[in-house]
This record gives structure tokens, C-alpha cells and sequence, in this order.
């Protein structure tokens, strides 16, 4: 058991890590920045007095590991500094946006999730089947799709010609969940068509490559019901992948909010930073960027976790 | 009630590759009476394994029955459903396969995988298979029967689960056992004892079998009976004393002839220095020494035979002499010189002059290469040589390996037979004139035929050109056949070295002793002798640390 | 005896021998359909990006009509906006868009394929900074890093092409390094080390010739990714820039079109899409074919 937990821990370190880094990545790049903010901010023609002023209010005449430092400890007391295009508190303005991605997310992965695992087992299945082919080829066309593609669609019949569901969506605080959930039909529908063709092309493969292990056939040879032998058999030893696929797949979900976001004009973090990008409000986009790359480092170190801590050699050493 | 249990008629199976079927097995008949063990012999892509299964009425992923009969007891079983086939297998008829590691699954305990069978097909409670479990590891001899089986599959060692697997296809006393080349896996001592369970206890129960095996000598033990198949047909078939004192067919001679290639006369050492010096070499890998101050020495002319099972560092000492792992301490000369301990730091000369062929030809040629290209390299790098005087070596050099230049020089490896690819990898290995050759296993890999061709070529191209061999391999017999010198390793240390009549003759080291009779041999008796002197004499039955 | 041990009973030995032409050429006519279509689709694309000044009737940004103009006879498609020929945009899009997707994933294989065949080849520490330095990388997701470096350098067609390649690099990186890997353990290659060749033999003449198969599918499978990323970056404003006609930002320029129910505006992504499923066809059925490297994905 110890052992386990030692390489769940260094797991945790190395993702702990890996945010240290991309933070610094982050950071850094904004070094970068051909030109000066506070100038392109204020223009041409602005005075040099304002653009000190505006310098020192935005802390750019500090050395840069100080504000490194500062931002740090802004962010672990929920300070995310303020937005350069409003002038907003960051931390503010992305709370509502983050929990309506969420939202969107969630539900898209609540409904995609459990429907590619089992329709790509079955697809492993009947392998070579029609139905499988057919699944290859839909979910080839799925993938092929950009999501705007997808969304237009959607809109195209079920909300223009149909009226069913709005084609933007309206959402503020006071937005009821029923509500919500209409609201949120299409964007999750569009994401759902994607991840789903991923997903299930992922656990097809991976359930396939899994049935051709020996101890499967040895299985069938001591005549093992089929029901038997997949659950039995395969499952315990499918965990490690199927927590890998679905980990990739929700990553995948994560930034692919950022297009369906903007298409529906959909109030969160994802359009948040595409506006900010276009506005060069670099805080606002660092913020958005850390918050992406914290959840897709949580995603993959969860993964890992459930690898070791299904992994019959670890938990059974020598 | 009939004797016979199973009867198989002109069975075809078919086989897919690139959407094209080809023929597997065609029109095979096969008998079986009760309590009989029939051995299937024949090389790899003979359709020995699809045979076996297809006694279950079970085929491959890509595989399909095109016609015949299969009859088991009674039973017709290509009319069967699933289901009533389903019910057969595990409990009437069952299966033990090669590499029983890959075959236990790797998430359940041993005694998991083994109760389910008599469980899920209702023969006995989950109790009373436990029980019977226990009992069963004690009979194939396994250490810590009441506690092996709450094992996990990566807790126990090779042998130990090529035993676990046995005892689990008899946790139904099934009328019949598909033995799947079940010690090939295995070092040759621990085949040895797994053999003999193998057999003791399908006496016991009086279990028919099929035992399937590419080694002669080892089904020679197990089987009453014999079929030797070849390219998915039957090529002759008896008992199996009738087969061994007069086998009928050409082929079958050719399996059965004990390597009758043997070295002419052994070269004693005629130089002072040696070609090649292995001086108190220690090597590993990490923190593990793999090499414990080995020192060996090879002399022009000379072949020396490195002999050892796997694990026994036999391999690693060709890495050390080649560079490509660097000793900690000790160093390899060559012609009296140290060569520098990696390969890297070598020069062009001391590259070319010590020479590697390996075991599988088919990883050492490179598939995009042409053998124009293959054996040309060497000629350019080290020699130099262009245009027409290359071209000219080339075909010199194919003349000199028996192959016809003008049908292979512009040929790829995968348009050559393994033989074939073998003896370019020599060809290769000569281009670049060496003195000293090391050859790895080289015909383990091969035909048994075809594995004496590559042996003669070998001998004839020592004569000619005074060249040293270093011979890594664990088969005994073609030591026999070629070494001058042996060399016999255990866990990393030199056991016994000297001429191979002073190794192979009385008295033996322990070890070495061991090793050597536990090579199986053409006698159906070998195995009983064997076991009862080792029961007389009490001597030393394993290395493996169990 | 002539190493004759090969007999008429092994067909691998015995079977014609073709060039290479002629063998792809069969396998082309012996594929499934949708490999072919797949094929067609890139031939069809490729010959309307090289030949797009020819095809179209008027020029890239030139305004030829009123705005929104509907399909007819003069503007087959209709006009854009700001009265610009729909069809002749869409065309000139193939050159564009495909062709600056083209240019980006050949950049990101010259990166990612050379670092990993380098990696794999010298192992050690080169090996690992570089597969650190690829594990933080790919532990932002792709489009956000890509988001973010734009906002930092701005939007431009070679920074865009530099960033996605760098970005994409990453993949390639790690696919490379693991099939070399698979080829450096293999005897054949110890030998040319043995032998004492340099560096440039190795990857030239070694490694190179035998990974090209999962190299072409990975090139096809980027190819997809980078195409549909430059496309979603063009679609939020952030890629391709206006005037240069370009699938992504038609999209948007158009989108008001949607509520009125013309489809017009999906055009661009439909043909963004037929080429993606294309290559992606092409790349199942190699995949297929050379089996097992991976399946789907």
C-alpha cells in the first residue's frame, strides 16, 4: 500500500510541478510583449507622464520576478489583479463565466461519457461488423467536423427552421436551471457530437487491443460465458485505459468550449478569453490560461491515479 | 462404449491476411483414443497450434473452419451451438498454453482462475474446488501449495505457472488436454521439470492429450503416438518408438537425423596471444553486476562455445567484447592490444575486425536495404572499395554463402527464406574481413536443417579464412558439433572452462552436469532414465531460486 | 546446395516481384471506397489550390457586386459582406487555408520529427531535456497556449505559422521518437553502430526507410488537426486575417446569414470538413494496411 501511495504522491508533485512550470511559461511569454502594454494601451499620442503613470499603476516598473512573486500571491489569496480593458477585478469577472463553462462542459461529458464507453465496447464487440463500420465512418465524419460546422447546423434546423432551442444564449445570474439547460441544448449537443466520436473511436481500439490478450482467449477456453469473461476478465484490467481515454476526453471538452462558446455567444470563460485575446488584456488571458491548463493537469494526474491504483502489480507487490 | 474419444476428418482451415484466406490446415484427419497422448511435431507454420484448437471446435481472430468433421465422444462438435460447445471446454476437453504468464490474467489470483471452471460450470462448490486446488499444486509439485495459489500471476515465477496452468486444466479431470508448446518458454532445467509433471500427472488421471512441441526430442517423452505435420498436411504419422527407430519419410528422417555435422578436429591454440582476451571483466547494468570477473580467451581458428541459460550473463559478455556496454572493471584485448571500453571511442580497424552475427535474422537485416546495399556497406566503409571492385567483392561474397549472385544481389530480406537471410547476415559479417566473429544463438531461430547448412558454412569459412568464433547459445548439441573450447556460465560467474572433451567427459562440474542432462534426448526412455538416476544419485534438480 | 531450403510451398518467396509503382497503384485500386474518395477529395483540392487564379472569375478581395448578394447566374454562391464573389472566395480559400495548414504541419515535422529522431538515436540527456521539455508543453492544451501566444505576438500569418508548428511539433515529437525507438533496439541498427557509422547514415539510411509508413499516417493525422486548429483560430478572429480569403473567417464574416436560414455561411466549413474526413479516411485505411500501429485515435 505504501508504495502506491509514494507514486500517488509523486504523481501529485509532478503535476504540482508542471503547474509551477506552465505558470512561469505564462508568465514569461508576456516578457515578451513586442512593445509596451501600458503604451499600446493609451495610444499613440499619449503623454509620457500617463503612460509612467499607467506603468506603475500595472506595476511595470518592477523588476519581473518580483511580479512573479506578487502575482503568486495574489492568485492564492483569489486575487487575480484587474482586467486592463475594464479595469474590472479578474477574479470577479471570470467566477460567473467559469461556472457556466462548467456547466456546459459537465453536461455535455454527463450525456457523451457513459454513451462512448458503451457504444465503443460495442463496437469492439461486433468488430468488423456493419454496424462497427458504420460507427468508424460516422464517428470519422464527426471528427472531421469543425465545430462551427456542427453548431451552424444545429442551429440552422433547430432553431431557425424548428424554433426550438435559442441561438444565442442569455444567461445571468438569475437564469433558472430548467432554463439553463434548454439554453445550454445546442452548445452541449455540438460538443457532445465531437468528444463522443473521439471517445469512442479511443475505447473501441483500446477494448479491441485488450481482447486480444492471451488470458482473454484462455478464458474463453475454459469456457467462460461471454458475459463472464468481459466482466471478469476484461474490466479489471480495462480501468487504466478507459480513465485515460476519458481524462483525454475531457481535456478535449475543456478547450473545445472556446469555438461553441463564441458561435452560441455563450457567457463563459472560453469566450472570455478570445475577447481578451483580441484586446490583448493579458491578465484577463492569464488568468483564463492558468484556469485551462489547471483543470487539463488535474485531469491527467487523475488518470495516473487511477492507472496506479488499478495496476494489479502495484497493488499486489512482490 | 467406444475407446475412441476424438476423431477429426479432413479438417480445412482457413486463414485471413491482407482480406486474402489461404489454406492453414488441409484436409488433416486426426485420432485420438482415451488416455492416449499424441504428440503434433512439426516447424513453425506447420498449423500444429490451429490443430490443437480446432479439437475444441475453436479457431483464431482471423481464422475460420471450411470443412471436416471434428468428433469428440460422440459429440459432432461443428453442429454444436456455442452454448453446448461453451459447456465442453474447461470442464471435457482443456487447454494449457505456451506462455502461461501472458495467459493468467494479471488481475486475479491463481486460485481465482482456478476455481472458476469447476464453479462456473457447476461441477463442484467454490470450496470444494479450493480444496481441490490445493491438492492439484501439491501434485505438480508446486512449493507452498495451501498459500501459491492467493498469488497474483506477476508473484510467481515461469516455471511455477506453467505448473499453476496444468493444474488448473485438470480442475475438472478433463477427458482431453491440449498441451500448446507448454515449455518452450522455459530454460532447459526447468523444462525438465515441468515435463515430468506434465507427464506423471496425465498418467494419473488418465488423461488424453495433444501435445504440441517443435522439439523432437521432448514429445519423444511425452507421446504414445506421432504426427508430424508440415505446411498445414499430415507427412507421416505412427508410434512414437516406431517413428524414432524408423521414420519413413524424407522429411521426417531430416527431423530425425541427430545432427550428424561435427567439426573436423579440434584446433589447439597455436599463438601465444590471443585474438580475443576477456581479462576480469565485471559489468551490469545499474546498480546489478550481470558479469562477475569473467576471463575467457579465444585463439585464432578457434571457435569457443559460450554456454548458459538465460539470465546467465552469456550475452552480456558479447556486449562487453563489442563496446556496447562498457565493463566496470576489467577490459577486453584484442591481438594483445586493450580496446577501448566503448565502442565509440574504437577506430574504424578495431570496429572492423570484431564482427556480430545475431540470432534473428530477420531483425538484423535491414528490410529497406537491399543485399547489394547490405553486403556492399562494409566493403565501402572499411575497405574503401567502389564501382566495380565492389560490385565484383559483392558477388565474390554471395558465391562464398552458396547464394547465386546474379538471382539475389538485388534483392530485399523479405524476399529470402530465414536461411537465406542468416547467411547474408554472414556474408555481412565477413565483408569486413574479420578476425574475430561473435555469433549469437544463430541457429536458434532456424529449422533444424537448415540450422546444420549454417553450421557447415560456418565451419568451412573458419578453415578458410583462420577466423575466431565466439559462440553464445544454450543449445548443447551444436556445441557439441563446433566448439573447440567451452565456456560454462551460471548466474553471471564462469562455472567450468577448458577443451570441450575435458568439459563434456567425466567428472562433470555440478552445474554443468545439470545442464547437460537435461538437454532431452531422441530416446523415449531418456526422460524415465533420467529421472531415476537423479533420484538415485540426489543430485541437484534446479538453479531456479523458487 | 544453394541456401535452396525456400520451396514453392512458401508463397512470400515465390510471389512476382513488382515495382513500387505498380504495387501502390494495385493497392490503391484494390482500397475501399472511402479511401478512395479520400484520395479524390486531395487530388480535387490540391488541383483547385494550385490552379485558383484560373478557375475563378474574378478576383480574391475584388467587390464585384452588392452585398449579400443571393445565388444566381452572376454569383453562383452569391456575395459575401462586402460584395465579394462567394465561389471565387471559396476557391481561393483552398489555396489559403489548406495551404498554410500544409506549410505549418511540414514546419511542425521538420521540428518535431528531426528533435525526435535525434532523441531517440543519442538517448541519455538529450533525450530527456527534450522529452521534459515536450511533457510541459503538452500539459497546456494546444489551442489555449496557441490563444495566448497570439495575444502576446500578435496576429500574423507567419506567427501563426510558427506558433502551431512549435505547438504541434510536440506530437510529432513524441510519435517520431517512439517509432525510432522501435528501430534503434532492432539488431540491424546495432550493427550499422558497430559498424562505426555516423549520425546522418543512422537516420538516413537506418531509421528513416522503415518508419516512413506511421510517419505518413501521423502526417495525415496532423495535418487534420493543424487544418481544423488555423481554421478555429481564423473562425474567432485570431488566424488568417482579412482580406485573404479564408474558409475559417468566411464562416464568420457570413454567420449573420444563419438566422435567415441560408446556408451559404456553412459552405467554407463544409469544405473544411470533406477534406478533413478525406485525409482521415486515407490515414484509416493506411493505418489499416500497415496494422496496428494504432487503431483510430
Amino acid at each position: 500500500m505504501n508504495r502506491i501511495l509514494l507514486m500517488v504522491l509523486q504523481r501529485f508533485g509532478l503535476g504540482l510541478l508542471t503547474l509551477f512550470v506552465v505558470s512561469i511559461i505564462i508568465f514569461v511569454g508576456v516578457e515578451f510583449l513586442p512593445g509596451d502594454i501600458a503604451e499600446a494601451l493609451l495610444g499613440q499620442g499619449a503623454s509620457p507622464e500617463n503612460v509612467a503613470a499607467l506603468r506603475h499603476e500595472l506595476g511595470l516598473d518592477r523588476p519581473a520576478h518580483i511580479r512573479y512573486i506578487d502575482w503568486w500571491a495574489g492568485v492564492m489569496q483569489g486575487d487575480l489583479g484587474t482586467s486592463l480593458a475594464n479595469r474590472r477585478d479578474i477574479a470577479e469577472l471570470i467566477t460567473f463565466r467559469l461556472s457556466n463553462t462548467l456547466f456546459l462542459a459537465l453536461t455535455a461529458a454527463v450525456i457523451s461519457v457513459p454513451l462512448a464507453l458503451i457504444l465503443g465496447v460495442l463496437a469492439a464487440l461486433y468488430r468488423n461488423g456493419i454496424y462497427d463500420r458504420s460507427v468508424n465512418i460516422a464517428t470519422l465524419g464527426a471528427v472531421s467536423a469543425p465545430e462551427f460546422l456542427t453548431a451552424y447546423v444545429l442551429i440552422l434546423y433547430f432553431s431557425v427552421k424548428l424554433g426550438w432551442f435559442p441561438s444565442l444564449s442569455n444567461i445571468d445570474v438569475n437564469t433558472s436551471f430548467i432554463d439553463k439547460l434548454h439554453q445550454v441544448t445546442l452548445p452541449a449537443v455540438t460538443l457532445m457530437a465531437v468528444i463522443l466520436a473521439y471517445m469512442m473511436r479511443m475505447v473501441r481500439a483500446s477494448i479491441i487491443n485488450l481482447l486480444a490478450s492471451a488470458y482473454i482467449e484462455m478464458a474463453h477456453l475454459k469456457g467462460m460465458p461471454k458475459l463472464r469473461v468481459i466482466v471478469k476478465h476484461a474490466l479489471p484490467n480495462a480501468w487504466a485505459p478507459i480513465a485515460n481515454i476519458i481524462a483525454i476526453s475531457l481535456a478535449y471538452l475543456v478547450v473545445g468550449v472556446v469555438v461553441v462558446e463564441v458561435v452560441f455567444i455563450y457567457p463563459g470563460l472560453g469566450q472570455l478569453m478570445v475577447d481578451s485575446v483580441s484586446n490583448r488584456d493579458i491578465p484577463v488571458v492569464q488568468a483564463c490560461a492558468m484556469i485551462f491548463a489547471g483543470t487539463y493537469i488535474l485531469l491527467n494526474l487523475t488518470a495516473d491515479i487511477v492507472s496506479i491504483c488499478t495496476n494489479p502489480r502495484l497493488l499486489h507487490p512482490k | 462404449m467406444t475407446n475412441r474419444l476424438l476423431e477429426i476428418r479432413n479438417l480445412e482451415i482457413d486463414g485471413e491476411s491482407d482480406e486474402v484466406w489461404h489454406e492453414i490446415i488441409k484436409g488433416l484427419d486426426l485420432d485420438l483414443d482415451r488416455g492416449e497422448v499424441l504428440g503434433l511435431i512439426g516447424e513453425s507454420g506447420a498449423g500444429k497450434s490451429t490443430l490443437g484448437l480446432a479439437a475444441m471446435n475453436f479457431v483464431r481472430p482471423g481464422c475460420r473452419i471450411r470443412g471436416g468433421t471434428i468428433r469428440f465422444d460422440g459429440q459432432e462438435l461443428t453442429e454444436q451451438s456455442e452454448t453446448t460447445l461453451r459447456k465442453l471446454r474447461g470442464v471435457r476437453i482443456a487447454y494449457v498454453a505456451q506462455s502461461a504468464a501472458a495467459s493468467f490474467n494479471p488481475a486475479h489470483q491463481l486460485i481465482d482462475q482456478f476455481s472458476e471452471i469447476p464453479v462456473v460450470h457447476k461441477v463442484k462448490s467454490r470450496q470444494d474446488a479450493e480444496a481441490d486446488a490445493k491438492d492439484l499444486y501439491r501434485r505438480v509439485l508446486l512449493p507452498d501449495p495451501n498459500g501459491i495459489g492467493y498469488r497474483y500471476p506477476h508473484q510467481v515465477s515461469g516455471g511455477q505457472l506453467q505448473r499453476a496452468m496444468t493444474a488448473m486444466a485438470l480442475s475438472c479431470r478433463p477427458d482431453l488436454i491440449i498441451f500448446d508448446e507448454p515449455t518452450t518458454a522455459l530454460d532447459v532445467t526447468t523444462q525438465i521439470e515441468v515435463l515430468t509433471t506434465i507427464r506423471d500427472i496425465v498418467r494419473e488421471f488418465n488423461t488424453a492429450a495433444i501435445y504440441i512441441s517443435h522439439d523432437l526430442a521432448v514429445v519423444a517423452q511425452m507421446a504414445d503416438r506421432i504426427m508430424v505435420l508440415r505446411y498445414g498436411e499430415l507427412v507421416e504419422e505412427s508410434t512414437t518408438r516406431q517413428m524414432m527407430s524408423d521414420p519413413k519419410m524424407d522429411y521426417t528422417k531430416s527431423l530425425w537425423a541427430v545432427r550428424s555435422f561435427k567439426k573436423e578436429a579440434e584446433t589447439a591454440a597455436t599463438e601465444i596471444n590471443p585474438v580475443v582476451k576477456v581479462d576480469n571483466v565485471t559489468a551490469g547494468y545499474g546498480e546489478e553486476d550481470i558479469l562477475k570477473n569473467v576471463t575467457f580467451e579465444i585463439h585464432r581458428g578457434q571457435t569457443v562455445a559460450i554456454v548458459g541459460e538465460s539470465g546467465s550473463g552469456k550475452s552480456t559478455a558479447a556486449r562487453v567484447i563489442t563496446g556496447l556496454l562498457p565493463p566496470r572493471l576489467g577490459e577486453v584485448q584484442f591481438s594483445g592490444e586493450a580496446l577501448p571500453k566503448s565502442f565509440k571511442s574504437r577506430n574504424k580497424d578495431q570496429l572492423r575486425h570484431v564482427q556480430m552475427i545475431y540470432q534473428m535474422a530477420d531483425t538484423a537485416l535491414n528490410p529497406r536495404q537491399r543485399i547489394r546495399n547490405i553486403i556492399g556497406r562494409p566493403l565501402s566503409f572499411y575497405l574503401n572499395l567502389r564501382g566495380k571492385q565492389k560490385e565484383e567483392r559483392i558477388r565474390e561474397l554471395l558465391s562464398l554463402i552458396e547464394l547465386e549472385p546474379d538471382l539475389y544481389i538485388d534483392r530485399y530480406p523479405d524476399e529470402l527464406s530465414g536461411g537465406q537471410k542468416q547467411r547474408v547476415s554472414i556474408a555481412r559479417a565477413l565483408a569486413a574481413e574479420p578476425e574475430f566473429i561473435i555469433c549469437d544463438e544463430v541457429t536458434s531461430a532456424l529449422d533444424q536443417l537448415v540450422a546444420e547448412g549454417i553450421l557447415r558454412l560456418l565451419d568451412r569459412l573458419q578453415r578458410e579464412f583462420n577466423l575466431a568464433y565466439m559462440f553464445i547459445t544454450h543449445d548443447l548439441a551444436t556445441v557439441k558439433a563446433i566448439a573447440d573450447n567451452v565456456v560454462v556460465m551460471l548466474q553471471g560467474e564462469i562455472v567450468e572452462q577448458g577443451p570441450k572433451t575435458d568439459v563434456f567427459s567425466p567428472p562433470h562440474h555440478e552445474y554443468t552436469e545439470l545442464l547437460l542432462s537435461s538437454v532431452p534426448e531422441m530416446d523415449p526412455d531418456w526422460l524415465n532414465e533420467l529421472i531415476a538416476h537423479r533420484e538415485k544419485h540426489g543430485v541437484m534438480t534446479s538453479t531456479s531460486t523458487s | 546446395m544453394t541456401g535452396g531450403e525456400a520451396t514453392s510451398l512458401d508463397p512470400k518467396i515465390n510471389r512476382p516481384r513488382r515495382t513500387r509503382l505498380q504495387g501502390a497503384l494495385r493497392e490503391i485500386l484494390k482500397a475501399p471506397i472511402t479511401a478512395k474518395f479520400g484520395i479524390l477529395v486531395i487530388l480535387v483540392y490540391g488541383f483547385v489550390a494550385i490552379f485558383a487564379p484560373i478557375l475563378t472569375p474574378y478576383g480574391e478581395t475584388e467587390i464585384v457586386g452588392p452585398e449579400f448578394d443571393v445565388w444566381g447566374e452572376q454569383f453562383i454562391l452569391g456575395t459575401d459582406g462586402l460584395g465579394r464573389d462567394m465561389l471565387t472566395r471559396l476557391l481561393f480559400g483552398a489555396r489559403n487555408t489548406v495551404g498554410i495548414a500544409f506549410i505549418t504541419t511540414c514546419l511542425a515535422f521538420l521540428i518535431g520529427g528531426l528533435t525526435g529522431l535525434l532523441a531517440a538515436i543519442y538517448g541519455g540527456w538529450l533525450d530527456q531535456i527534450s522529452s521534459r521539455i515536450v511533457d510541459v508543453l503538452m500539459a497546456i492544451p494546444q489551442l489555449i497556449f496557441a490563444l495566448m501566444l497570439l495575444a502576446i505576438f500578435g496576429t500574423s500569418i507567419p506567427t501563426l505559422v510558427i506558433v502551431i508548428a512549435t505547438l504541434d511539433a510536440t506530437r510529432i515529437f513524441r510519435v517520431t521518437r517512439a517509432v525510432s525507438l522501435n528501430v534503434v533496439v532492432l539488431d540491424y541498427f546495432e550493427a550499422a553502430r558497430l559498424r562505426g557509422e555516423r549520425i546522418f547514415w543512422l537516420c538516413v539510411r537506418e531509421i528513416l526507410p522503415n518508419i516512413t509508413a506511421p510517419l505518413m499516417a501521423e502526417f495525415g493525422l496532423r495535418f487534420c488537426f493543424v487544418f481544423l486548429m488555423i481554421a478555429a483560430l481564423s473562425f474567432l478572429g485570431l488566424g488568417i486575417q482579412p482580406p485573404t480569403a479564408d474558409w475559417g473567417s468566411m464562416v464568420r464574416e457570413n454567420a449573420v446569414l444563419i438566422t435567415y436560414g441560408d446556408i451559404t455561411p456553412v459552405l467554407p466549413a463544409i469544405a473544411i470538413a470533406i477534406l478533413t474526413l478525406g485525409v482521415n479516411f486515407l490515414v484509416d485505411w493506411f493505418l489499416h494496411k500497415s496494422s496496428g500501429l494504432k487503431d483510430g485515435h
